[in-house]
């Protein structure tokens, strides 16, 4: 099984890899706030800007949090 | 608070409406192999044999359909989560055409006969290249966007979109090194892999479950983890549960591999630790599912009349369907029946059409209208249209080819007394005739949709005009 000698190397690298990344992750305060990254995205508007008339629906682009966006 | 600098939208458009076109592309030629099955006869010319033609349906669907939705929905959420424009442009836009000139490439190179023959890497030489050189640009793309963001946080689905990004590429270098025969030319490529036997099944495997698990799972989470909280207007269920599930599936994924290569000349042991790593997997898989599906927890009414809801939370059922039924397949007493069988190709097709294309079908039509300066899709209705007939053509997809599986393993493991085998293989192609009409008719179903999309997408393109949303500032940035 050569092929080994290259998968299992190659494998511990990335897994040394990925526990360096997850590291720092941990160290730079990327998990201190566990809540708000996931309200934070609903809070970016990303509706494009539509004249009045044009609106069909206005609840559509209704930009509250807790509203269907489409 | 409001800069003049806009989102990068023109790369994500473009990828946005070529996902919908190679979709109809590599579906149509998937319709084409199934009625091949189903009549033999039209196996006309060698160009267009199942044997050519199988390749192209599974590279264009994986590659240029999935490939594309990847790249547009993830060119999209790191720059909204990153409250920046993509970093390097020019690359950008080299990564768009780059990827279509492989795709062309793909679908002029494997009908004339060209690959390496090895499963989701057919492609030749130079077309592997130029997949480096793009996947390179992708990652210098992606990552500086990340780097240059505004907001100190990154955005868990930039976390899988990033994990995708990186263990592609080094699936891609390890799988597909290969020692090119120049004697041939640049025109009719050739190369030797530079693995030989065994070896070479067990890094194909490596390969090709990896690939499954971060093209088609680790990136498409992105996606879910994005747009499924969007679309619904709520946060995902478990913000704390999204890391511990990348995390996970990060250092656990990449040892499923061998559960591919159940008795064959693999070692024992390594088989073993296959089918005990698949396993493991289901506990990050179904952590993930439910964490999607749970984000419409308090909110289920949004499902009743929001069909592009409908399209990512089915498309979480069948994830969660699916990485079930794998660690199950991977077992191997379970793969001495099932492996080899149609049960496999229902399998695939339960994650493929059922996960990995609902979710991208749900995150292009959310794109679209947003892109092209719209409130919403042009036809709603369409959408939901959509959304049952595809819903329809995977349910007869995978149930026939449930059936035909188990009864084709049964067929071929069942011995008289005198221990001779009581059928003969081509009797087992006979009785799967019935299913595999069933399937090209659920194949039928599935790409009808795509075309309904189509339809739908141009008419909401024809009424807007391409629009580049201006870079606001973070949300609790100030």
């Amino acid at each position: 099984m050569e092929s080994l000698y290259i998968l299992i190397p190659l494998s511990l690298a990335v897994v040394f890899l990925i526990a360096v990344i997850f590291w720092w992750s941990l160290r730079s305060g990327q998990y201190e706030d566990m809540e708000g990254p996931g309200y934070r995205i609903l809070m970016d508007d990303d509706h494009p800007p539509i004249r009045p008339a044009a609106r069909p629906n206005p609840v559509a682009i209704d930009n509250r949090p807790d509203d269907k966006s489409g | 608070m409001q800069s003049q600098a806009t989102y990068n939208y023109k790369v994500v458009r473009q990828f946005a409406v070529m996902t919908v076109i190679w979709g109809i592309v590599g579906m149509t030629v998937g319709v084409f192999i199934a009625a091949q099955l189903v009549w033999p006869e039209l196996n006309v010319v060698e160009y267009l044999s199942y044997g050519r033609l199988r390749p192209l349906h599974t590279n264009a669907v994986i590659f240029a359909f999935g490939g594309c939705a990847l790249f547009a929905t993830s060119y999209y959420c790191v720059q909204r989560t990153s409250h920046v424009t993509l970093f390097a442009p020019a690359l950008a836009a080299f990564t768009f055409w780059g990827w279509q000139v492989v795709i062309v490439l793909a679908a002029l190179s494997l009908p004339l006969g060209f690959t390496q023959a090895k499963e989701y890497a057919e492609l030749e030489w130079p077309i592997d290249i130029l997949i480096t050189l793009v996947w390179v640009s992708y990652a210098v793309v992606f990552f500086g966007t990340l780097v240059k963001r505004t907001v100190s946080h990154i955005y868990v689905a930039n976390w899988f979109f990033g994990g995708f990004i990186l263990t592609v590429a080094v699936l891609h270098l390890v799988n597909s090194a290969a020692i090119p025969v120049f004697a041939e030319g640049m025109l009719s490529p050739k190369s030797y892999s530079a693995y030989a036997g065994v070896q070479d099944a067990m890094i194909q495997w490596w390969y090709g479950h990896n690939a499954v698990g971060f093209f088609l799972t680790a990136g498409f989470l992105g996606m879910m983890y994005y747009f499924v909280p969007k679309q619904a207007g709520r946060p995902v269920y478990s913000y704390r549960l999204s890391v511990v599930h990348f995390w996970a599936l990060i250092f656990t994924y990449m040892w499923a591999g061998p559960h591919h290569l159940h008795y064959t000349a693999l070692p024992d042991w390594t088989q073993s630790v296959g089918m005990v790593f698949s396993l493991i997997l289901l506990a990050p898989s179904w952590g993930g599912m439910i964490n999607g599906i749970m984000t419409l927890s308090g909110a289920w009414h949004k499902l009743r009349d929001d069909p592009i809801l409908k399209f990512m939370i089915t498309s979480l059922s069948f994830y969660g369907m699916s990485t079930f039924e794998g660690p199950m397949m991977g077992i191997k007493t379970v793969n001495a029946l099932s492996h080899y069988t149609d049960w496999t190709v229902g399998h695939v097709h339960s994650g493929a059409l059922g996960w990995v294309a609902m979710i991208s079908i749900g995150c292009i039509y959310y794109l679209l209208p947003r892109l092209f300066g719209k409130a919403e899709m042009a036809s709603k209705k369409l959408i939901e249209v959509h959304f049952w007939i595809a819903t329809i053509g995977i349910v007869l997809y995978i149930a026939s080819m449930w059936i035909a599986g188990v009864m084709q393993g049964l067929m071929w493991r069942a011995t008289n007394v005198d221990g001779t085998l009581t059928y003969s293989f081509v009797e087992s192609v006979k009785a799967t005739y019935p299913f595999w009409t069933i399937r090209l008719l659920g194949g039928v179903l599935f790409l009808s949709g795509m075309f309904i999309m189509a339809f739908n997408m141009f008419k909401t393109i024809a009424g807007g005009k391409s629009v580049n949303a201006p870079v606001l500032a973070a949300a609790g940035a100030h």
